[in-house]
């Protein structure tokens, strides 16, 4: 029992130090090597200032830019220092009111548009900090954000065309847009990562 | 379910599968230290290994010392990753200047982690030093997967030796495990990871400004964001390929720095069963019939296929209750999914994640449709067999053959054989303490939680679905699963014991009677097949064993699941 104990200690530390230091250590160092910008978490830059990540999302609320979808982190939405999702059920009466309240904000916002809401724009991401919207989502913004701005929609669909992925492979994930991505564009504004 | 859900799902069993078949083989040469390719490249660290912890790699264990060394080594992990986080704060490596864990919530997480749970009462970023992570956290998440590896192969060998009393030696099983499966495999899938964007970095956030400023529910501006980095790459791989899921990040693999893009959310999804699939294989090769390992797959994919189906399907609909708000109703449900993902990548990691005791999520379980949170919560409840965690599934699953074979005995009038091993009644009473001690967790825990004000007042959701947030709750923590509805607040002192309690019955007292089990049919002698054997490879038995598991998995649980997901089924329709 005492020859157990003891093995066990030390394989854990020697297994400790294995896994636990030099494992992460060596894939950071691999990583940094190979690919500095995806490690250091995909941060754009305007010249060299960091202007966002472009996997992480942002919260936009004026007419004249394309909005996130909700987002449930706290204290504000898209605290990336906080991610969460809302964890509502379906049959949730909280979910509901939330959902009425998002749906009249984009009516009120754009009342000529009388289309179905897109799902994905009146409903929290799971990690609260989701980069993208629907291809619908996008389609369903272009006239108010056209009509803020005050240019024809066709610059507002060029500018989404330019920030949007269709499905992997044809068929996995949704076609979607980066909502960042589509603003900097509508500001003109230069980015790399 | 449409045309492109099919070839999703198809296409990740076809990668499973073909990945599976020679990694299952890589691994039977491992544990049978005939790999050469392992020796030439990691054989000299194995070896430093052993000498520096003073192991005898010939030396053979019987089952009470194989067990022993498996609960001390357990119970020492368990300790180490207490003791980290109650004094992180004095340590290096914590950028973010985070405090001691308080101590219910310390001893949750290290139950949690060294019984391959990794169950969140912790919360990520918001809650532990990177030092915490690395040392305690990655670490538990190789070992205590190579402990149910090492378990699983205990077993084979009591199955395939005869008249012996040894089962092999842990601390080989152990370091073999780590070392030349999960240590290489983590590495490779790690980078590919970071390559499409998860983070791996030393450094402790990144600040950037907001291109529109906006103002806090506490009425302050906000004009920037600090995003949280860490050394996630490293850990997110292992919690992955060990089915252990606990996050780097509070919200797990729905955040976009664990899981950036689709082709990273495949690797990941594809990862999470990869080796508890391989592993059947693996056993095939060492019991010296592969055709007896392809059976025990295919008896897993009958039942993880339906279930597949089933939840792909349900997040596919529309929630009656939003499209009544004039919402679109032909875009599924996406409370609490990604768009990188969609309902059908969503469904497909939440039916795998918790197939194999994995846990993690990549989206948000507790707002998924009634029926599409039943499958997960039923995968879990059949006590994490199909696919299952690393080593724990397939053990499991031999556990459920065994039963299978004494159920067809029964009805025949002989005396039930698995791979010639006589099974008797001591067997049948460990494999009966197997399947009723985490059934009786579950059901007991969330009992006492439905009739105490701290077991409902940290509910997330009022009615049913509060009820099915405490059963997820307590199927999730005694089949050391890990995943949760995460409305459920589970860092009080109640959640922090009960389920720390339920991750050690549904992992120690299983681990127990399976080594007890090993060490009883190693002693037995082979019996050559005869005219009257059940031949336990046919269609015949594949459909006699998932027809057990599901009959025993829905005698216990239905009663309980109709109180929760299917009435909510019934109210939202």
């Amino acid at each position: 029992m005492k020859q157990t104990v003891f093995t066990a200690l030390r394989i854990l530390v020697v297994l400790t130090l294995l896994t636990g230091l030099l494992y992460p250590l060596a894939v950071t160092g691999l990583a940094q090597l190979a690919f500095p910008a995806q490690a250091n978490g995909s941060v754009l830059h305007e010249g060299d200032k960091p202007v966002g990540s472009t996997l992480i999302g942002q919260p936009f609320g004026g007419d004249k830019y394309l909005w996130s979808r909700p987002s449930a982190t706290a204290p504000f939405a898209y605290n990336a220092a906080a991610s969460t999702g809302s964890n509502l059920g379906p049959t949730n009466p909280a979910l509901v009111d939330a959902v009425k309240a998002r749906v009249a904000t984009l009516r009120k916002a754009d009342p000529d548009n009388h289309a179905p809401v897109p799902t994905d724009l009146v409903t929290t991401s799971g990690s609260g900090l989701d980069p993208h919207i629907s291809a619908a989502a996008a389609a369903f913004q272009v006239a108010r954000v056209a009509r803020a701005r005050g240019v024809p929609a066709s610059a507002v669909e060029a500018a989404i065309a330019g920030c949007s992925q269709a499905p992997m492979l044809g068929m996995i994930g949704p076609a979607h847009v980066d909502v960042l991505c589509v603003n900097l564009a509508l500001d003109h504004r230069t980015v790399h990562l | 379910m449409s045309a492109a859900a099919w070839g999703e799902s198809v296409l990740f069993l076809l990668l499973v599968i073909g990945l599976a078949w020679p990694l299952g083989l890589y691994m039977a040469r491992v544990y049978r230290g005939e790999s050469k390719w392992a020796d030439r490249v990691l054989g000299p660290l194995e070896r430093l290994i052993y000498k520096l912890s003073g192991v005898q790699p010939q030396a053979q264990m019987d089952w009470r010392q194989y067990a022993g060394a498996v609960l001390v080594f357990n119970f020492l992990g368990l300790l180490v990753v207490y003791g980290l986080q109650r004094v992180q704060a004095a340590l290096p490596l914590n950028p973010a200047g985070l405090g001691n864990v308080p101590p219910e919530v310390a001893w949750n997480t290290a139950v949690s982690f060294a019984s391959n749970t990794n169950w969140q009462a912790y919360g990520g970023e918001t809650t532990l030093s990177h030092l915490t992570q690395m040392l305690a956290l990655t670490t538990q998440n190789f070992v205590s997967a190579a402990t149910g590896m090492a378990v699983l192969v205990a077993l084979i060998r009591g199955l395939s030796g005869r008249l012996t009393t040894e089962l092999g030696n842990f601390w080989v099983d152990l370091t073999r495990s780590t070392l030349h499966i999960l240590l290489p495999l983590s590495v490779v899938l790690a980078l590919l990871l970071v390559s499409q964007g998860v983070v791996q970095t030393l450094a402790g956030a990144v600040t950037v400004p907001l291109l529109e400023p906006t103002t806090g529910a506490d009425g302050k501006s906000v004009i920037a964001q600090i995003i949280a980095l860490g050394p996630a790459a490293s850990q997110v791989a292992i919690k992955q390929l060990g089915t252990n899921g606990g996050g780097f990040f509070n919200a797990n693999s729905a955040h976009p720095l664990e899981n950036p893009t689709a082709l990273a959310n495949l690797l990941e999804v594809v990862s999470i069963i990869l080796i508890p699939a391989a592993l059947c294989i693996t056993f095939g090769k060492m019991v010296g019939a592969q055709k007896q390992g392809v059976a025990l797959l295919v008896a897993m994919l009958l039942i993880f296929v339906p279930l597949l189906v089933l939840t792909i399907h349900s997040e596919n609909q529309a929630n009656p209750a939003l499209t009544a708000l004039g919402v679109d109703g032909t875009m599924g449900n996406w409370e609490g999914k990604e768009l990188r993902f969609g309902p059908t990548s969503s469904a497909i990691w939440a039916v795998t994640t918790t197939a194999a005791s994995n846990g993690s999520v990549n989206a948000m379980h507790d707002s998924f449709m009634p029926l599409g949170g039943l499958g997960p919560m039923w995968l879990m409840q059949l006590g994490e067999i199909i696919f299952g965690g690393v080593g724990s599934g397939l053990y499991g699953m031999l556990v459920y053959a065994l039963i299978a074979v004494f159920v067809a005995g029964l009805m025949v009038g002989r005396t039930p054989e698995y791979l010639g091993k006589k099974i008797e009644a001591f067997e049948m009473k460990m494999a009966s303490l197997v399947i009723l001690l985490p059934s009786a967790a579950v059901l007991i825990g969330t009992a006492i939680a439905c009739s105490i004000p701290a077991g409902t007042q940290p509910l997330g959701n009022p009615g049913t679905h509060g009820f099915s947030e405490i059963l997820y709750a307590f199927s999730s923590g005694a089949n050391n699963n890990g995943s949760a509805f995460g409305g459920l607040t589970v860092n009080g002192l109640f959640y922090t014991v009960a389920i720390g309690i339920c991750m050690l019955i549904g992992r120690y007292w299983v681990i127990v009677p399976v080594l007890a089990l090993a060490g009883s049919l190693a002693k037995k002698q082979i019996v050559p097949a005869g005219a009257g054997t059940l031949p336990t490879h046919t269609p015949l038995f594949i459909a006699l064993i998932a027809g057990t598991i599901v009959l025993v998995g829905a005698l216990t649980f239905i009663p309980a699941l109709a109180l929760g997901p299917i009435v909510e089924h019934l109210a939202l329709r």
